[in-house]
């Protein structure tokens, strides 16, 4: 898949992580296609109509992944270079979890897991209230859809008809101390979702093909996509690898990183 | 008080089209009249608490006046992490609704009792915390909350023993129901009607009390306790609320860094759960709690 920018925004995610030697590389790696195609494609969101009440919102709920918004929105022109280059160090501008005081285009804090449904069930409320346009777009972990809040919302959502709410699962089959499937059962993730009322669709999230078909569909229900990922796609030692939801590379692993990273991308 | 809350709120929600009322399936007899009112701003989003104040935040970050309404312990301490992140860390413009202050839910036993949440509200950075005494404070109390585009904490008790605080109430500032001169009696919450009961058991041994209505413990009024110290009055706090970290700590606090020493008691829950059965009467006279007429 030739695209210049999301080599770049790739390069930027394990250049960030290894400077500030913090790591969620591997969930920034799995969901960077999705953000991309969002930011770049898909959603209605730029420094003028920030503060519209008209306006997409995102809402990156697995805030461990902060690293792939960051480089994201850099290469949208939305943060600064400054702001990545002093991502998680003493006295910085990016946290590795989100805290929306730090930029207009973060909509909400996140980093603790299973907030990010409930939060943008209240946007789209909100947008239905008011006859609003606009559509929220909320990604969860796989693993983070083991939180019993998460399903709480999703059970609001299909109840008030939010057809202007986008829940996508980045199914990246790994979470903190296990493969997904082995401590919380989600293979059935989408027969479950659409148990829940979404119009749900089951797609390669790391295509971008596949991901500006899903994320531009438009259904009069709330809609789901079950992106299934690869844990730290792009960089081969990263691939399908839990210990890179901790490690940073070291100088030698991000010299590999980049040139695999050029040449696939 | 909830009456005087709900009341309260439809008349600001008739000039303010931004209010909205949430609740996790709780209000039955109370909260009728404004989904009546106003059907499209009433949401119960059913038995999930966490659901209900991370909703609320989402929504108040789209610029609504979200109040979340419902007892207590589910609110507080069921979605306590949605309160810090969603609505203290954000700084999201929630209000919350907490129903059944101390042993208001007597016989309903410790699941539905409130004796720590005023420690664990008051430890939150941005929230302001709010304990009307009576029906006056409650009303004054909301009716401000709309124009406070913060973090609010709302508890809302039980006692129907009439107006004790007849003052124009300003959040943050303590309420002076009676000057004295050697003790001073500080009450929040339902203890409100027995402090002025515990005044009057003071008065009869001799003494001549301030009777004082905390009624917001967070930010507390600091001024009123160190001008108490300085004038070397004895200070008594009454909650019906756990000893730890409440309105008596708060107001230890003060008194610990004034610099100068008064003597000092805090009236309020030991540091345990009530096993106890029956009416919230009953259970404060358990704890020492009651200082009310006998039938």
């Amino acid at each position: 898949m030739e695209n210049s920018i999301l080599k770049e925004i790739r390069k930027t995610i394990v250049r960030m992580v290894h400077k500030a030697k913090v790591s969620h590389v591997g969930a920034a790696m799995s969901v960077v296609d999705i953000l991309y195609t969002l930011y770049f494609d898909v959603a209605n969101i730029n420094k003028d109509n920030i503060t519209s009440p008209d306006r997409d919102i995102i809402i990156l709920s697995k805030g461990h992944s902060s690293a792939a918004l960051y480089s994201v929105l850099y290469h949208r022109g939305l943060i600064s270079s400054d702001d990545i280059e002093k991502y998680s160090i003493d006295g910085g501008s990016l946290p590795c979890h989100i805290d929306k005081e730090k930029s207009p285009f973060f909509e909400v804090s996140s980093g603790s897991l299973g907030h990010g449904p409930s939060l943008g069930a209240g946007f789209a409320l909100a947008k239905k209230m008011d006859k609003k346009a606009g559509r929220v777009f909320v990604i969860c972990g796989d693993g983070e859809c083991n939180e019993g809040s998460v399903w709480e919302a999703l059970m609001f959502i299909s109840t008030h008809k939010l057809d202007n709410f986008v829940f996508i699962v980045d199914y990246n089959k790994f979470q903190g101390f296990g493969a997904t499937n082995d401590v919380i059962e989600q293979s059935n993730i989408a027969e479950r979702v659409k148990s829940f009322g979404f119009d749900t669709l089951v797609i390669d999230g790391n295509n971008l093909d596949e991901l500006k078909k899903a994320l531009t569909h438009k259904s009069d229900k709330p809609i789901a996509i079950i992106a299934d990922t690869t844990k730290g796609k792009g960089v081969s030692f990263m691939e399908n690898k839990l210990e890179w939801h901790y490690k940073s590379p070291n100088d030698e692993q991000l010299k590999i990183a980049l040139e695999e990273i050029e040449e696939k991308y | 008080m909830r009456k005087t809350f709900i009341n309260t709120l439809i008349e600001l929600a008739r000039n303010d089209k931004d209010i909205v009322l949430i609740t996790p399936d709780m209000g039955f007899s109370v909260l009728e009249p404004f989904f009546e009112e106003f059907p499209e701003r009433s949401i119960n989003c059913g038995i999930a608490e966490q659901n209900a104040v991370a909703l609320a935040a989402g929504l108040a970050l789209a610029g609504k006046k979200p109040y979340v309404y419902t007892i207590i312990p589910f609110l507080v301490e069921r979605a306590f992490e949605q309160v810090r992140l969603d609505v203290a860390y954000m700084n999201t413009n929630v209000k919350l609704i907490g129903i059944g202050a101390g042993f208001t839910y007597g016989a309903a036993g410790a699941t539905h009792h409130a004796i720590e949440d005023i420690s664990l509200m008051r430890s939150l950075p941005n929230m302001t915390v709010c304990c009307p005494g009576d029906n006056n404070e409650a009303e004054q109390i909301v009716r401000q909350s709309v124009n406070n585009n913060k973090p609010m904490y709302i508890r809302i008790g039980r006692h129907n023993r009439g107006i004790f605080d007849n003052n124009k109430i300003e959040i943050g500032k303590a309420s002076i129901i009676k000057e004295g001169t050697d003790i001073a009696v500080i009450s929040t919450s339902n203890m409100l009607p027995d402090a002025a009961g515990y005044c009057k058991q003071l008065e009869e041994e001799g003494h001549n009390p301030y009777f004082i209505s905390m009624h917001t413990v967070k930010p507390i009024d600091k001024n009123i306790i160190e001008k108490l110290v300085n004038n070397g009055v004895e200070i008594h706090t009454l909650e019906e609320h756990s000893i730890i970290g409440g309105l008596g700590s708060a107001v230890a606090e003060v008194i610990a860094e004034s610099g100068k020493g008064v003597k000092f008691k805090r009236i309020g829950i030991p540091d345990t759960f009530s096993h106890y059965i029956g009416s919230q009467k009953f259970i404060k006279k358990q704890f020492g709690l009651y200082f009310g007429e006998e039938e």
